[in-house]
Order: C-alpha cells, then structure tokens, then sequence
C-alpha cells in the first residue's frame, strides 16, 4: 500500500536484470552496439559506459547522437582491462543507473571466471542490467547469465531506395543461457520504433508447430 | 605587492601601469621612480618624457586584492579584530592587545620586522581612532603612537589629504587656503558646516575631523576567517602505513563537520615523516559531504603512494572547501536519494582514474561530427545545447577517420572497392551523399568540404565513409576517402 502512495507502483514482473556477454564476430562491427542498446531498460537512468583503450582505438567511441540523446551516458576511458572491471563492478554498487556496458578487447588473464562471477552477482543484488562487449576474443569459461554471439547481415531492403541499406539485419545466436532456451535468430532492427523483430534462423531446426512461424518480440 | 621571479634592481626607476581614461596611467612606482619626480595617477607617456629609462609593468589589481584580504588574516597575530582599509591598507584593532608584546611601541617594531620577513615595506601608526591612525601612518613619522589625547596636537601639522576626502574636496580646501589639519580645525565650525551640510561623507571635511577625533563612531567591521577543521593523530613511534589510523581519522574529522553543520568537497591528508618530510595526499568530491565511509574509500588506493621513507609520527586530515550543508529528507518513506548515490560513484571513479576519464558527452551545435560532441564532467550541469538531427548517424565515431585505399573508383558515389584494414570490401549498396561543408568561422582556410556516404559491403558491415574535397576544387590534389563511423 505504502509503495503505490510513494509513487512507485507496481512493477510487473520482469526478468531481473543480469550480466549477458556479447560476442562480435568481427571487431568493428557496431551491430552489438546496437543490439545492447535496443535491449536496455527504457528508462531515463544515466548509463555507465566503460572502455578499454583497444577498444576505444579499434572499434570507436559510441557517439551521442548515434546512441539518443534522451539518456545521459557517463563514459569512463581507461586503458587496462583490469581497470574496466573495477569500474564496472563499482559501476553496479549504485541503483541510479540504469545499465553498465563495458567494453574489453582480447582475452585478459583478468577477466576470467571469477571477475564475470563477481560482475553477475552485483548486477543481481542491484538489478541493474550489466553488458560485456567483447571483441576479438574467444568464448572460453564465464558465469555471464546470457552469451550471445552477433554478426551483422545484408540490411532489410530500403523502402524507398533500391540502392540504399534499409533497416539493420542482425544474425543472433544465443549460444548459452542460464534463463531461456539456447536458439538462433534472425534480428530485424525497427529504427523509427525502437523495436527488434525476431525471426528463427533458416538453418535452425524444425520449427514447433505451436510457436508459429513467425515470432514477434518487443526489445527489452 | 605582485612579487615575482625576476625583481628589477632598486637602482632602475620602475613603475606599474592601469588603464587609464586616455591610456595607461601610473598605479604604483618604486622609491627610485619617485625620487625622478614620477607620482601615481599621471600618464605613462608624459612620464616617458620626464625618465626616458622609466620600466613599465601591468599591475595585477585583482591579485594585489587577494593577497591583501589574505593579509588581513594573516595579521590576526597580532590582535583577534583586524579588516581591510581601502586598496592598500589594513586596520587592527589592538585595544587590550599591545601589551603582550610589551607595548605599542614594541609591538610596532615587530609588526614592521614580520612584514619584511614577508618582503613588504610597512608604514604604522597607532592612535586612538580608525582616522587618526590612517592619517599619521600615511603622513606622520615613523612608526608615531598617539594617545589617547595627543589626537589634537599630532594631526594638527599633517596635510589636509589625511582626512581620507575625495579630490574636488581636497582641491577645494587647498584654494580656500586650508593646508593642514590644524588649519582647518581652526576654522570655526559654523562656517565649515554651513558650506558643507549637504555633503556626503567623502566631501565632508567636518564630519572626517570628527571621525578622526573620535567624535563620530566609526566601527570596525572584520571578516570572518573560515574555521579550520583539521582531526589528527600523534603517534608514539614511527609508522609505514596510515591506513590503520584513517577511518578513525575520517569519523573525527565528519563528528566535527557535522557539529558546525558543514560539509566538505576537498580533503588533505597529511603525513609528517621522522627525517622532517612532508608528504600529501589530496582527494576530492563532487558533492559536499560529510560521510566518513564515503571519504574513507577515495583514500583507497592513493595512501600506498606515499614513500614513508623512515616513517612518520604525525598524519592530519584537514577538510578543504567547505560549504555549508543541512541534513536533507529528499523523499516522505525515507527512501534514498538516487543523486546522491551518483554523486557517490562518480567520486570514487574520479579518486581511481582521475577526472579527465570519468566525462559526460553532450551536443554542441555543428554539423562537423567530430565537433558536434563535447566531453564535459561527469556532474557538470550544462544543458544539451545542440538540437538532436533527424539525419541517421552511426553509433560508433572513430577518434581520428581512417584513409581507406581506393581500389575501383566510380564517378558518382562512394568506391566499389576499397580496402580499409587490410581487408578489401565491395559497397554492395549505399545511401548518401550527404554533404557538410567546413565552417569557416572555425577551419583553417583551405579546409575541403566532406561527402558522407553510409556505405554496405558484401558481408553486411555498415560504415560511414566521406571523401574529402571534390575533383579540382582548388584545395589539394585527389580527394581521399575515410572511414569515419560505425552503423548498427
């Protein structure tokens, strides 16, 4: 009763936010970016935004303009992988923000099982969705709740222009879960709507005659 | 009063200049200077003419402010009651205080000999009254003290300028005839106050008499030195690691905070090594705060900095830019306040890392992209000024765009191939131009104008790729392409 009178309501019931690790299959794709950024809780909470320096270097910082203005990001540049952690560990002791995103190049020897072990159960205890982008390295031993795997694919056609790309086509595999069943996809990036339309991999196996051919889920 | 590395020698006349109404008038001149015949307020040029050697600085006025308002601290040595008196003076009011350093005369002397030890020349008086003592210290004699009834004889030979009037009243006084203050204290009083009755106290010769007399109060109002909150720990014997004694030293230091009902965003410590060092340690916050938990953990990592050498005996914490700061119920349930904890963050990240990697983008308004962001701090208040483009742009800016060879060049639009990386790629489709010119207001000339082209390549990779210049634009050979961007 108490909590309808502060203003807070009722939540639904939601997934809790968790860590999910993000492969790239090649490093300077944004796709990743981008599919974090349609999965965030949409809300007007500060992001935290961590870099490492390679990343930073080969892959770009993520631009204001590119990502919404609508959400102020706090970047935190720094140049060990070590460094990140901490940052993003830290990041998740405070229940104002509403993501942290970090971004590690390679395979350091510090982000092993224990540093994901530790992000995955801050980010439970504050429900604060965390995101590990990491490029150019390889998918050994994690406690990440969620792995996915991501390329980006020959963009939707352009309604308009035959010429021009249309809307994002990402390839998702979903290649480990804790939460919900493992599944490859085929991902159609709504821009204008902010949504993300999933459709079953051709090459995924026969489709159960429930599920219907054809799924839509909202991002998020 | 500026001091700096390279004094002149006394023997060079040199003065300090300020703007004047028609150019640079002389503010100050050194002893060499006026025995030439220079005075303050003339013209430099006219004073060029009389010493064509004469040396000329700027006088830093707002600096010579500060370091006088320091002073007036400084000076609470001497007595607990001093303030500022004009642009080049300090008044102290040293009722009940003289006799400590064995009299007025005493005390002068060591006031004189601690100013010089500050590298100032001083001229002091003592008297009675806050006009007296203006007068006699800037006309009288060397160090003059003036008791209490002695006011009327020892002005009575000084100028008239030393009733503090503006200079139409000196000017005045000096075609009336009146010369000393003796002089006009002789006239009758009804004559003067008929002349002056409406005049303000700067134009009012009577009313400065009477001040200077002691028969019109004149307080003196002093300024408030910020209190010094500073918790410390003195040890038996020599330590090599203050990280022990630091929560205890933090709980201290916020139990005084919070009895004065002030918060602090800057906190020194202080480590007292035996062989006489003495090492800091600086942190800060970008909230006012008196958290003791919170201040304790942006020591974390900097206390091992410090080289204890053969120990130390003696840590201070002291609290830097203090502000006042009340105890705040943000919301009726007693929830926490998400600011704050924010605030919190962004302080421990700029303890770790520093406070050039902790920043916050926001729109400025330009079409170049580079110049379209700008990185403020984390918690700098500074409003979006740029308005928010309906054109797609990538989510990823490289720092510095990066030249791709040019494989297979087509007339129109973006190469068929071209190899960034060393990786070749062929545009299967792209979108573009859009072009956006250099501002001129901001480039260097001959700055090329840029095509924008959001280019695909044959495994779906979405780049934002710009040719630099046109085809004989006058502004270089080719144009070159770059990569620039990343899309989703």
């Amino acid at each position: 009763m108490h909590k309808t009178l502060a203003g807070q309501g009722v939540r639904p019931a939601t997934m809790p936010h968790t860590l999910s690790e993000v492969f790239p299959a090649h490093p300077t794709d944004a796709s990743a970016v981008g599919f974090v950024l349609s999965r965030l809780p949409r809300t007007n909470a500060p992001i935290l935004w961590v870099q490492d320096r390679l990343s930073r270097k080969e892959a770009g910082r993520p631009a204001l303009v590119g990502i919404g203005v609508d959400r102020p990001v706090i970047i935190v540049d720094l140049s060990r992988a070590a460094d990140v952690l901490w940052a993003m560990e830290d990041g998740l002791r405070c229940r104002a923000l509403g993501a942290v995103i970090g971004e590690v190049w390679g395979d350091p020897p510090s982000l092993d099982f224990t540093a994901t072990k530790r992000l995955a159960l801050r980010a439970e205890a504050a429900n604060v969705a965390c995101w590990l982008i990491r490029r150019a390295a390889s998918p050994d031993l994690s406690a990440a709740r969620d792995r996915w795997r991501i390329a980006s694919l020959l963009s939707a056609p352009h309604p308009h222009d035959a010429q021009a790309p249309g809307s994002p086509r990402w390839a998702l595999d979903l290649f480990r879960s804790r939460r919900s069943k493992p599944g490859q996809w085929v991902a159609t990036y709504d821009r204008a709507a902010d949504r993300v339309h999933l459709a079953p991999s051709a090459r995924d196996r026969a489709v159960e005659p429930r599920d219907g051919a054809l799924r839509e889920r909202a991002a998020g | 009063m500026a001091r700096c590395g390279n004094a002149p020698p006394d023997d060079v006349p040199v003065v300090l200049a300020r703007e004047g109404q028609h150019g640079p008038v002389i503010h100050a001149a050194n002893r060499t200077a006026r025995i030439e015949g220079i005075l303050p307020g003339s013209r430099v040029v006219d004073m060029r003419a009389i010493c064509p050697e004469l040396q000329v600085e700027y006088a830093d006025e707002a600096g010579d402010h500060a370091a006088l308002d320091r002073l007036v601290l400084w000076a609470r040595r001497w007595c607990p009651w001093t303030a500022r008196d004009g642009d080049d003076g300090l008044i102290l009011d040293t009722t009940g205080a003289d006799h400590l350093w064995g009299g007025e005369a005493a005390m002068l002397v060591e006031m004189e000999t601690q100013l010089s030890l500050l590298g100032l020349t001083a001229r002091l008086a003592v008297a009675p009254t806050w006009g007296a003592a203006w007068a006699l210290a800037r006309f009288g004699p060397v160090r003059s003290v003036c008791g209490p009834d002695e006011a009327y004889f020892k002005l009575g030979s000084l100028p008239v300028a030393g009733l503090r009037l503006d200079d139409p009243t000196l000017l005045l006084l000096r075609r009336l005839g009146l010369k000393t203050i003796g002089a006009v204290m002789d006239v009758p009083r009804l004559s003067l106050t008929r002349r002056f009755v409406k005049a303000e106290l700067q134009a009012n010769p009577l009313m400065r008499l009477d001040q200077a007399m002691g028969k019109l109060a004149e307080p003196v109002s002093s300024v408030d030195a910020k209190p010094v909150i500073r918790a410390q720990a003195r040890l038996a014997e020599p330590i090599f690691d203050p990280t022990p004694y630091l929560p205890e030293l933090c709980e201290d230091l916020c139990d005084q905070l919070k009895q004065a009902g002030l918060g602090c965003r800057r906190l020194h410590l202080t480590v007292y090594k035996t062989d006489g060092d003495v090492s800091y340690v600086d942190v800060a916050t970008s909230a006012s705060t008196r958290d003791a938990g919170h201040l304790h953990s942006l020591f974390r990592d900097k206390v091992e900095r410090i080289d204890p050498g053969f120990g130390f005996d003696l840590i201070t914490l002291a609290a830097g830019a203090i502000e006042e700061m009340q105890d705040e119920q943000t919301r009726l349930d007693g929830g926490s306040d998400d600011d704050l904890h924010l605030t919190l963050l962004i302080d421990r990240l700029n303890a770790k890392f520093g406070p050039r990697s902790v920043t916050r983008p926001v729109l400025r308004q330009s079409h170049v992209p580079e110049r379209a962001e700008m990185q403020i701090a984390a918690l700098a208040g500074r409003p979006d000024e740029g308005a928010v483009l309906a054109k797609e742009r990538p989510l990823r800016l490289l720092d510095h765009p990066e030249e791709v060879r040019v494989l297979y060049a087509v007339p129109e639009g973006p190469p068929a191939q071209f190899i960034w990386r060393r990786q070749t790629h062929r545009v299967a489709r792209y979108a573009g131009p859009e072009r956006i010119a250099p501002e001129w207001w901001k480039d260097r000339p001959g700055t090329r104008l840029r095509d924008y082209f959001k280019v695909e390549d044959q495994t779906g990779l979405r780049l934002w790729l710009y040719r630099e210049g046109l085809h004989e634009d006058g502004r270089g050979g080719d144009p070159r392409w770059f990569v620039h961007g990343m899309f989703a």
